[in-house]
């Protein structure tokens, strides 16, 4: 297997030096440095400035003349909204990533079979991902209320004891949050190992079948394990977007039957905006920031490390 | 193209092939649904929809509510509809997609070809940049852009759009130029050229496929972005979103929902009309590239 | 269009009717508000040509969404990067919020001209100036504790308009005999705490004051409590299964086509239904949640004014003067469906529900049975409101049992508090 991947990602040679003239030596650095620059200023910079808002006592607006050391934390951590939304994220990511993994690779293979019309289906497979949900979780809103959509359609039917009701369930609520994200996004993700699987190397497989090896085995055995870097880069992007879930959930349930679907973008947004809790809206961005970090940086650092 | 996993498809039986065309369709009603309803209910008058059943077809065809959505529906104060929306979203997009993709490939192209101690520190550093969640960068942003003169202008929404891509932009690029044959560029070197005339005469011409892909995420994400949008624009710079979601959101009047599903559709035809028309070379250019860790 | 033509007509009414004081002549005002679709926003448009007819030019800067917690999420981007809107809806608590924070104007020059201080209900004052300066401009007064009934209903569960909890109780159960959902509702927070408002409000104004106004402990924690939560649990038993998401104007709908018989909201709900072609008396009847008769809680859209420049402050002066003036309450209110937040406007323009309103108010207002909604901002602070929703919400979902969410309710008001 080494060996095989080795020849698919093409070895890398490195330039370990730069012309010697000064300037073009140092335009490269010159060229990265604004980016840079605006990234640790808008991106850490102002993580640091959460941080420290999430010790003061700030209400309405950023107020630092107040600080309540851990206190924010422990409201947090008291608050049962917040346990319901880390609970709530940790069903809605489980299950989203899974699934549209799942669902996205297995859209990839069959439409990867030379199918009629995949120039057809592949708009309608990507397309929600052009969608914005601030209207479009009102279509889904709808589709999952008993009394207007499917469960009612299907009774018009004449199938009578059709119930499908998880949306108005306080236990169930948060499965048709995945459902929407799940059409959301699996499409994208579609796509991506649509990509991976047109870059497997030709060769490998006609070497397989010659050997006498089945389809099943073909794909269990080799393209599988080859899309390795497919579902990394597909569980960075679900993950990120997983964590960040706020549109979704505002448009579909705004956190309820109850407080049934709260997640911590919603709790964030919440206190921060709507009422007047900046201190513990920043402590809860704090902790999501953290967690962000915790998926994504060992993610980096394997990547980027095993190129060294 | 390679063809090569579409070999393995050849040997598949008559049965399997079935099954699998069931699949792929049942996949594309369950993407296509949610558009149904959006596009059935917009053809309806509002007094259908109040009496229920959201799925049906229109008994009563009408297309009222598009030119309603269009050009008369309240949007603040004024019935002027979506449409004088347009030009200020068009005018935001476009720079700053222009600026963060340019900007991307230049970092994808330092971060690669001209390597240097601490590049990937810089790279992991702009790569974690996409995933903060932007509601905590929405007070500070505010300040610097009223530090700036920039608050409630166009080109201080660009600039934030702008630096809130360099993530995903420099990330792009940098997976795809790695796998790019450096030993071109040391020959380019050799012969003389400079740092901008590689990357415009020897990156450049062969990244039509990452563009694309680059492209296509940043105008959608950009195009429906509505917190920055409705934060940092002003009178004359509503972007489209922010309009959308005043024609919808009514606290205390009546819904039209009708009204609200054709807007939706019109103020997402950009973005649709960007994937389906771009979609073939969108896959083509994650393939090129931008799966790969 | 017929609206369309109304709005016009009483538009040019109250122009040649006013004499106005005059503080501006150009300039203009910008305005962050969140009606911004349907006949909120045609109403609005009343005030914008109104002031467009001094030479004000408005500057729209529209955000709607979550009943206005977008438009203060954009508001706190403008006041931190220095530059504020000239006017800006607001609601209850988060007005004297921001007048903490040192933000807001002062209108002092034109409400002392204009006598605000005869004229503007008290409670609405109170929200209105902040450490006795006027700060913002209130537009109109919706009362929140109405019911709303569909005619035909009523006439089949006995015709008798229910006078105490324990007739409506009777009336539901009618109908629910009658095979419709006797209550329509909208399963949402702010939905929910509506209903415990006006059932909070039903066991005694002086317990509504202890518990939402004071928040004292002993009421909230109370038995009385638990009986509010456990007619909290009986209101829910005549709600249908599917409430929970539902948007109180679909709710209405539900009247209005007689598959429910009653909804509990405010007055804004009345618009629903005469869009809908029906008529107050004749179609549906409004009547004050059984049991809070002569009392009315309360949830009124101010125009919170901030700190401008002194080349703004003459249009927006005019602009708080031309909203108190009595033609513009007048004929703003009769679109909106709210009465007009001074208590000298003439009813003769409003429907019977709008005349009964301005009574109602009138009365509550001189007998001091006039409240702050709790359930729109009016009694609490945006954290301590958020905390109570969270408890209501939870407990009409049937996560809790009545004993539980009064428990529950004190330790969140304590904690929100904190």
């Amino acid at each position: 297997m080494t060996q095989t991947q080795a020849e698919i990602a093409p070895a890398l040679a490195r330039t370990r030096r730069a012309p010697r003239e000064t300037l073009q030596e140092l335009l490269p650095k010159i060229v990265l440095a604004p980016s840079f620059a605006l990234i640790l200023v808008f991106v850490y910079g102002f993580i640091v400035f959460t941080g420290f808002l999430s010790f003061s006592g700030s209400k309405l607006l950023p107020d630092f003349s107040t600080w309540v050391g851990f206190d924010n934390y422990v409201r947090l951590f008291r608050h049962p909204n917040w346990i319901v939304s880390l609970k709530n994220l940790a069903i809605f990511s489980v299950l989203y990533i899974v699934i549209c993994s799942v669902i996205g690779l297995a859209l990839a293979i069959f439409l990867d079979q030379k199918i009629r019309g995949e120039g057809l289906l592949r708009p309608i497979y990507l397309y929600p991902m052009a969608l914005s949900f601030i209207v479009t979780g009102v279509a889904w809103k709808w589709f999952l209320d008993p009394g207007i959509g499917l469960e009612h359609a299907m009774h018009e039917l004449g199938w009578d004891s059709f119930s499908f009701r998880w949306i108005k369930q306080g236990d169930m609520a948060i499965y048709t949050i995945v459902i929407a994200a799940i059409w959301q996004s699996s499409g994208f993700v579609m796509a991506m190992f649509l990509a991976g699987l047109r870059g497997v190397d030709n060769e490998i497989i006609k070497a397989a079948q010659i050997d006498g090896a089945s389809t099943l085995t073909i794909y269990r055995r080799i393209i599988i394990p080859l899309m390795r870097p497919v579902f990394l880069s597909a569980f960075v992007v679900l993950a990120h977007l997983a964590i960040k879930s706020y549109d979704l959930v505002v448009a579909m349930t705004d956190g309820g039957p109850g407080t049934a679907t709260w997640t911590p973008a919603l709790f964030m947004t919440k206190f921060t905006f709507g009422r007047n809790e900046m201190g513990m809206g920043a402590a809860s961005a704090i902790i999501m920031l953290m967690m962000i970090f915790a998926i994504i940086v060992p993610y980096l650092y394997s990547e980027l490390g095993q190129k060294k | 193209m390679s063809t090569a996993s579409q070999d393995v498809a050849t040997r598949n039986g008559v049965f399997a092939r079935a099954a699998i065309y069931a699949i792929l369709i049942l996949f594309a009603v369950y993407y296509l649904l949610p558009l149904y309803v959006m596009l059935a209910n917009s053809l309806k008058p509002l007094d259908e929809i109040r009496q229920g059943n959201m799925l049906a077809l229109p008994h009563q065809w009408t297309i009222a509510p598009w030119l309603s959505a269009w050009s008369t529906a309240q949007i603040g104060v004024s019935p002027t509809g979506l449409k004088p929306y347009f030009l200020n979203s068009v005018m935001m997009v476009v720079p700053a997609v222009a600026i963060s993709t340019i900007l991307g490939a230049l970092n994808g192209y330092v971060l690669t070809k001209w390597r240097f101690r601490g590049d990937t520190i810089v790279f992991g550093m702009m790569l974690l940049a996409c995933f903060i969640p932007f509601q905590i960068v929405l007070i500070p942003s505010a300040r610097i852009l009223g530090l700036l003169h920039l608050a409630g202008t166009v080109p201080g929404l660009i600039l934030i759009h702008a630096i809130y891509g360099l993530g995903f932009t420099t990330l792009f690029f940098r997976n795809y130029y790695e796998a790019f044959p450096t030993e071109l560029i040391r020959a380019a070197q050799i012969d003389g050229a400079s740092f901008f005339q590689i990357f415009r005469r020897i990156l450049l011409p062969s990244s039509g496929p990452i563009i694309v892909v680059t492209v296509i995420w940043q105008f959608t994400n950009i195009w429906n972005d509505f917190l920055f949008g409705s934060s940092f624009s002003s009178v004359d710079s509503i972007p489209l979103t922010v309009a959308l979601n005043n024609l919808v959101n009514s606290s205390t009047g009546v819904k039209e929902y009708n009204v609200h599903f054709a807007g939706a559709i019109l103020a997402a035809l950009p973005t649709l009309i960007v994937y389906i028309v771009s979609g073939r070379y969108f896959v083509r250019g994650l393939m090129a590239g931008a799966v790969k860790g | 269009m017929l609206r369309k033509l109304l709005i016009g007509t009483m538009l040019a009414s109250s122009l040649v009717g006013y004499a106005a004081t005059s503080f501006a002549a150009g300039g203009s005002v910008e305005v962050l508000h969140w009606w911004t679709s349907g006949g909120e926003a045609a109403a609005l448009d009343v005030l914008k040509k109104k002031l467009e007819s001094q030479g004000i030019t408005w500057k729209d800067m529209p955000v709607a969404g979550g009943g206005g917690e977008q438009a203060m999420t954009a508001l706190r981007a403008r006041v931190t990067a220095g530059d504020p809107p000239t006017a800006v809806q607001a609601l209850g608590f988060d007005i004297t919020d921001w007048a903490k924070q040192g933000v807001v104007g002062d209108l002092g020059e034109v409400a002392d001209k204009e006598g605000w201080d005869k004229v503007i209900p008290t409670a609405l004052q109170n929200f209105a100036k902040y450490d006795g300066k006027w700060i913002a401009a209130p537009v109109n007064v919706h009362s929140t504790n109405w019911v709303w009934i569909s005619k035909k209903a009523l006439d089949a569960a006995g015709g008798k308009e229910p006078t105490n909890w324990d007739e409506f109780v009777a009336m539901l159960d009618k109908m629910k005999a009658n095979g419709i959902t006797p209550l329509a509702h909208g399963g949402q927070a702010w939905q929910d705490a509506t209903l415990f408002d006006a059932v909070v409000l039903g066991l005694g104004t002086d317990f509504y004051k202890a518990a939402f106004i004071d928040l004292d402990p002993a009421a909230l924690g109370g038995d009385k409590m638990v009986e509010a939560f456990d007619r909290m649990k009986k209101l829910r038993s005549y709600v249908d299964d599917d409430f929970s998401g539902r948007d109180w104007n679909l709710a209405s709908a539900m009247v209005i086509q007689g598959k429910a018989g009653a909804q509990m909201m405010g007055d804004w709900a009345k618009g629903e239904f005469l869009k809908a072609g029906q008529k107050p008396g004749t179609d549906f009847v409004c009547i004050r949640f059984p049991g809070t008769q002569g009392a009315v809680t309360f949830n009124s859209d101010m125009f919170m004014m901030f700190k401008v420049g002194d080349d703004k402050k003459a249009a927006q002066l005019q602009m708080a003067s031309d909203i108190e003036s009595p033609d513009f309450q007048s004929s703003f209110n009769v679109v909106k469906g709210s009465v007009p937040a001074r208590t000298d406007v003439p009813d003769t323009a409003f429907d019977d529900c709008g005349k009964k309103g301005i009574k109602d108010l009138a009365e509550a207002n001189s007998s001091g049975k006039l409240f702050g909604s709790m359930a729109h901002g009016y009694a609490v602070p945006a954290a301590i409101k958020n905390a109570i929703y969270d408890v209501v919400t939870r407990h009409f979902n049937g996560d809790v049992d009545s004993k539980e969410a009064a428990k529950e309710l004190v330790d969140a008001v304590a904690a929100a508090k904190g």
